[in-house]
């Protein structure tokens, strides 16, 4: 018999709260991490608002050695390891300095890019002929697995250690990984998560796509607006979200606090064939994908009380909610509640389905449905497609049993994971 | 700059790469910097680089190639600084 698979940690580097008390806190209260930006004002970006974790440099020694911070310059590494080393510490695992690793824990930590500011550092002293005063951690912050390599010696795992990616499913697509080795037996604990950088360097190629919103340069808190009729484009985020992703039996045995059962889930590719293309979603693929998750959790539609949603607050939101309507064969008043995190997060692409499947799971856990803000004017589309009732703007507080979380992404690519409360 | 004072100043460099706080506070010539100071060897590239900067010098690869000791380090400096 296959394993079960839970949660028994979370730790979040998000734009609207670091630590888990204060994202709790942020998403409970609608409370937005959207700011100004002045390096996108200077560079004359359309977009001149963004999402990034507030971090302290006194944080920053908190995770990271003096030695470790010489030449530090990864975004991405910085909210990683804040991140997980929160979500292993509150599973209540150790950090210890063996001899062994640990052979029965690994990690599965997603990236779209790593250390791109490092990155452009670097190249600027190539070009002038220094390559050889780079220093000796250019290839630890630059390569893409550099998250998870510095997460797997910190913590001394010695199962898999590895870094995913496929764009904004990375983190989404990362714990249905993790899942899937757990339930294999290959694994007792996996660190899953993803991570993402901020900057312009990253964000560049996003404005240059005019899809991200330019109407809310002086008034940034109201910039990023899922399933509103005013939406005008994503907010372009960035952080950290990590999940300890145990096999129960462990869990069990450790006595551990169980946050959430991982039901099961489903990961697929539209082809970029029939309405699909590198850029748009194959809404084929999209249903198929929430279908085989639900069928793989071994539940009815019905029994999902609550979805986290990609929606980006792009054109594409109200593609999004048809897609759940058809693929979960509900619609009106019998729609799940829904939400999207990146009202207040902006879109944190690579570390967007990580962190929001922390604050997924944070609404299991407590029992809350966390608003939707920048949303009072409900797109008609959607309005058309499903009760705005749905679509809440501020906090319920409910017992709910089970949600369905999912990510999309450029090279049509989908994840969908199904969360239920954990009973025994 | 004799020898001590020298040594003084590696001292100061080398002290942010160990952790091996016994062996750094007995620092001498004889002082292995991977044996003794529990240095990681990829950091032997950072400190080059900063004793080329504290003292005004270019390090060849060679040269740091062998530069595993106090000692050599302090042979290889002074070479280059009479050099100058």
């Amino acid at each position: 018999m296959s394993k079960r698979v839970v949660i028994t940690g979370l730790g979040v580097a998000a734009p609207n709260g670091v630590g888990l008390p204060a994202f709790t806190h942020a998403i409970k209260n609608g409370v937005s991490g959207i700011r100004h930006d002045a390096k996108l004002q200077q560079l004359q970006f359309s977009c001149q608002i963004a999402g990034q974790p507030q971090i302290s440099d006194e944080l920053k020694t908190q995770y990271f050695t003096e030695l470790e911070l010489r030449g530090f310059n990864s975004t991405g590494i910085l909210y990683g390891v804040i991140a997980g080393i929160e979500a292993w510490s509150n599973a209540g695992l150790p950090i210890e300095n063996n001899e062994e690793p640990d052979w029965h824990s690994g990690t599965i930590f997603g990236s779209g890019t790593s250390g791109i500011d490092k990155f452009r550092e670097s190249i600027y002293k190539i070009d002038d002929l220094q390559t050889r005063r780079l220093g000796s951690t250019v290839v630890a912050q630059t390569m893409n697995s550099g998250v998870s390599a510095y997460l797997g010696g910190k913590l001394g795992l010695g199962n898999q250690v590895t870094t995913n990616s496929s764009a904004c499913a990375t983190g989404a697509e990362a714990i249905l990984m993790a899942y899937d080795r757990i339930q294999a037996g290959k694994a007792k604990r996996i660190l899953a998560g993803s991570t993402g950088d901020s900057g312009p360097y990253i964000w560049a190629g996003f404005d240059a796509l005019r899809v991200c919103d330019s109407k809310h340069n002086d008034d940034p808190t109201h910039g990023s607006r899922p399933m509103s009729a005013t939406a005008a484009g994503f907010v372009p985020g960035s952080g950290a979200g990590a999940l300890v992703v145990e096999d129960l039996d462990s869990a069990l045995e450790r006595g551990a606090t169980i946050y959430a059962e991982v039901l099961g889930g489903s990961v697929n590719s539209g082809g970029q064939r029939g309405s699909g293309s590198m850029t748009a979603p194959n809404s084929t693929a999209v249903q198929r994908c929430i279908i085989d998750a639900v069928m793989n959790a071994g539940i009815s539609a019905n029994d999902i009380d609550a979805i986290n949603g990609h929606l980006t607050a792009t054109t594409k939101d109200s593609l999004e909610i048809e897609n759940w309507t058809k693929a979960l064969g509900r619609g009106g008043n019998d729609f799940p509640y829904i939400n999207s995190l990146k009202s207040m997060t902006g879109h944190c692409l690579s570390a967007a389905g990580s962190i929001e499947s922390v604050a997924t799971v944070l609404q299991l856990h407590e029992g809350f449905i966390f608003p939707n803000i920048n949303c009072d004017d409900l797109h008609t589309d959607i309005a058309a497609l499903i009760d705005p009732g749905k679509v809440p703007t501020k906090i319920i507080h409910k017992n709910l049993n089970i949600i369905a979380k999912a990510s999309f992404g450029f090279g049509d690519v989908n994840a969908c994971i199904i969360f239920k409360k954990f009973e025994q | 700059m004799n020898k001590e004072d020298l040594i003084a100043k590696l001292k100061v460099i080398v002290k942010p790469y160990t952790t091996n706080t016994v062996a750094y506070d007995n620092l001498n010539e004889n002082t292995d910097f991977i044996n003794d100071l529990n240095i990681n060897s990829a950091n032997l590239v950072d400190i080059v680089l900063d004793i080329e900067e504290a003292f005004d010098i270019v390090i060849e690869n060679a040269d740091m190639e062998r530069m595993l000791d106090v000692k050599t380090a302090v042979e290889i400096i002074e070479t280059k600084l009479a050099a100058k």
